[in-house]
């Protein structure tokens, strides 16, 4: 294809100003188009590039669209039964505390059928990250209703939206692990714009940068859109995440040094 | 004068016609081809000439297909 506005004498590595880090693995993602996935996926991946630390780094990935995080990331990676990742990521940490350790969990797997390895590893104060990406729904699986679910909200499990009085309320687990005195750091970001996608990057490496002072568990939630699961366009997802899910799951930090974060 | 001026380069093999880079450029330099890659989907393309290398639209691409440069250049 012919490029009209193509600049060829700036394509010299002298000039280049931003390209995808190494770390992620040369091949296309599984996620559809649009999902906030990918963005998390290279943040991440670019702070232990910066950090120098992904020879040192071991992740464990969840059940759900981002089973296949370890095809993604060029690190070390074990996959845990739904659920599950934060109780191996407890045992990888204790057993080689010198190295970073890290769970990713999509809503369903964090505070679903893991509500109780959440809770407890955090409770525990373990040192690592767990980065949880709440879509509001079971990507996956087509789109059923999770716990962080809208009231209201239309899945392929509450086909009339979700009605609280029967379907319960929307699970804030990120306000709720913070209330426990084993985690340090916990925040809420998003990567629907630039901006957002910086401050999760700045998120993210605060947590990896926690991990040396072993004072507990460091805790990035990341507001994404499912689009697919939402049945919407990927740039009418972020704009309907915005509207709606902002409002629940305000963004910013929960918990800061092991102290709530008092909002005015 | 100097002044500064970026290029994009896009996968196109690899972009998914999400059109979420379009959203985040300050300058409107993105749109849509109509020619759609062996996936099947339509790719971004740069239409303008005002691209900065600001690098927005290449850190909220979902797949990474963006690369960035920038450099001062003199104005003739
Ligand atoms: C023990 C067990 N129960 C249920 C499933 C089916 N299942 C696979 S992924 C998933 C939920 C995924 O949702 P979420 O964790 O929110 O991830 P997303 O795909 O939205 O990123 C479920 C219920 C399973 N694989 N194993
Ligand atoms: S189903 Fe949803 S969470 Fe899964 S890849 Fe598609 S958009 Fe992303
Ligand atoms: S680098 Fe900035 S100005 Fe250039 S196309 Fe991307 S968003 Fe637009
Ligand atoms: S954000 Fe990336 S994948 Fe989506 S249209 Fe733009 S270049 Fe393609
Ligand atoms: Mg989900």
């Amino acid at each position: 294809m012919e490029e009209k506005f193509a600049h060829p004498e700036l394509r010299k590595p002298e000039h280049l100003v931003y390209k995808t880090t190494d770390l992620m693995v040369d091949c296309p993602l599984s996620y559809c188009p649009g999902c906030g996935h990918g963005v998390v996926h290279r943040m991440l991946m670019e702070v232990l590039e910066e950090k120098e630390i992904a020879s040192k780094t071991i992740g464990v990935n969840p059940v759900g669209c981002s089973v296949l995080a370890y095809d993604f990331m060029n690190i070390d990676m074990l996959g845990a039964a739904h659920g599950r990742a934060p109780a191996v990521a407890t045992a990888i940490k204790r057993l080689w505390p010198d190295h970073y350790v890290f769970t990713y969990q999509g809503d369903g797997d964090l505070a679903a059928i893991g509500t109780a390895e959440t809770i407890h590893a955090c409770n525990r104060g373990e040192n690592f990250t767990i980065i949880f990406i709440n879509n509001g729904i079971y990507g996956m699986t087509g789109g059923q209703m999770a716990p962080t679910t809208l009231p209201g909200m239309r899945t392929s499990t509450s086909p009339y939206g979700r009605d609280i009085e029967i379907m319960g309320h929307p699970l804030k687990i990120t306000e709720l692990i913070a209330q426990l005195p084993g985690t340090y750091y916990v925040t809420r970001q998003s990567v629907q714009t630039p901006s957002a996608v910086r401050k999760t990057k700045k998120a993210l490496r605060k947590a990896f940068d926690l991990q040396d002072q072993k004072k507990g568990i460091s805790f990035v939630e990341v507001v994404s859109n499912c689009n697919s699961g939402w049945k919407m366009t990927p740039v009418q997802s972020n704009i309907w995440m915005e509207e709606n899910m902002f409002p629940v799951y305000p963004l910013g930090d929960i918990k800061v040094d092991g102290e709530l974060v008092t909002r005015s | 004068m100097a002044k500064i001026k970026g290029d994009i380069v896009v996968n196109i093999e690899r972009c998914k016609g999400c059109e979420v880079c379009i959203a985040a450029c300050p300058f409107t330099c993105i749109a849509m081809s109509e020619e759609v890659n062996s996936k099947g989907y339509h790719f971004a393309i740069k239409v303008n000439d005002e691209c900065t290398g600001c690098s927005n639209c290449a850190l909220v691409c979902p797949d990474g297909v963006i690369t960035v440069y920038r450099a001062k250049v003199t104005a003739e």
